[in-house]
């Protein structure tokens, strides 16, 4: 999908948050001189594009008790990345899981995974049921633990 | 934080209307007034639970460029080094990690084009090579919590 001007414009004016008032797409129409009812057709359009993923919250899971977040990453020997990514993105305590490239000599692993529990004890029982339940005891693996958040903000695009 | 809230961030999660009265649609689901939704999220943005209340974009589709990075930096430069790359505004977040790979962010440009520049402006800043890997497949994209 192509953006127009007026669809960037839209998306840059809502990427702080939408308006808490009765009217929020009312205002930003205000603001960007549409009516309330365009906006709503292009926020529609651009969330049917996948451009917007979802409308609501996001959350600070830190804030929320997830404190224990784990990224498991694994050297998965090429032919058989697809079928182990697909079995990892359906466990249910994995939040997302991507192919990304080998540095090789010093980073081997293609296939990260995220865990984010409450207790480190909890995710670390988590990845042994999975590799037991899903038979990757083949799959080299480590977890790192996320230590100190230094930063976190929404991406700004635009 | 009560049930009421808890039902607020399980349901809102997965979606709010896109309607000429979405809060009040939004209250009706949950049991609650109008008011009384925008005012506890409010509360919740305020007590810094919710990072944000609106969009979450896909980055590759708006024409931007978005890459996990990491570093391995020994412990004595740890902090300069962190400090360093936080000042990037094209940093989106940055969490310390234990492994000998300890600095790992999220970088979010403006076009794709921009993310090699800025790694590179990193690598002079903080003297340390940036590894760069870029997502080459989703298999699952979820990231809702639960409360």
């Amino acid at each position: 999908m192509v953006l127009s001007d007026q669809d960037r414009q839209l998306v840059a004016e809502i990427q702080g948050g939408l308006p808490l008032s009765s009217h929020p797409y009312a205002e930003i129409g205000e603001r960007i001189g549409l009516s309330e009812q365009e906006v709503i057709e292009r926020i529609a359009e651009l969330q049917a594009e996948g451009v917007i993923k979802r409308m609501g919250i996001v959350v600070r899971h830190h804030e929320l008790g997830y404190t224990a977040n784990a990224m498991v990453v694994w050297d998965v020997p090429d032919e058989q990345l697809d079928a182990v990514g697909e079995k990892l993105g359906k466990q249910s305590c994995v939040t997302l899981c991507y192919q990304r490239p080998r540095r090789l000599p010093e980073w081997p692993y293609n296939l990260f995974s995220m865990i984010h529990g409450k207790e480190r004890e909890r995710v670390l029982d988590y990845i042994s049921d999975l590799i037991k339940s899903q038979g990757l005891e083949q799959i080299p693996h480590q977890v790192l633990f996320s230590g100190r958040r230094f930063k976190q903000r929404g991406a700004r695009y635009l | 934080m009560d049930e009421t809230d808890r039902a607020i961030i399980n349901r809102l999660q997965e979606s709010f209307p896109i309607a000429h009265r979405p809060y009040r649609q939004a209250a009706q689901a949950l049991g609650i007034d109008e008011a009384e939704l925008i005012q506890r999220i409010e509360q919740m943005l305020e007590q810094r639970q919710l990072s944000r209340f609106g969009p979450l974009y896909h980055a590759e589709k708006l024409g931007g460029g978005l890459s996990l990075c990491a570093m391995n930096v020994p412990e004595d430069q740890f902090e300069r080094v962190a400090e360093q790359v936080n000042a990037f505004p094209e940093v989106a977040h940055n969490y310390a990690r234990d492994h000998r790979f300890n600095i790992w962010f999220v970088l979010a440009t403006e076009t794709p084009q921009r993310i090699d520049s800025v790694l590179k402006a990193i690598e002079q800043t903080t003297g340390y090579p940036v590894y760069n890997m870029p997502k080459e497949e989703e298999f699952f994209v979820g990231l809702r919590f639960h409360v």
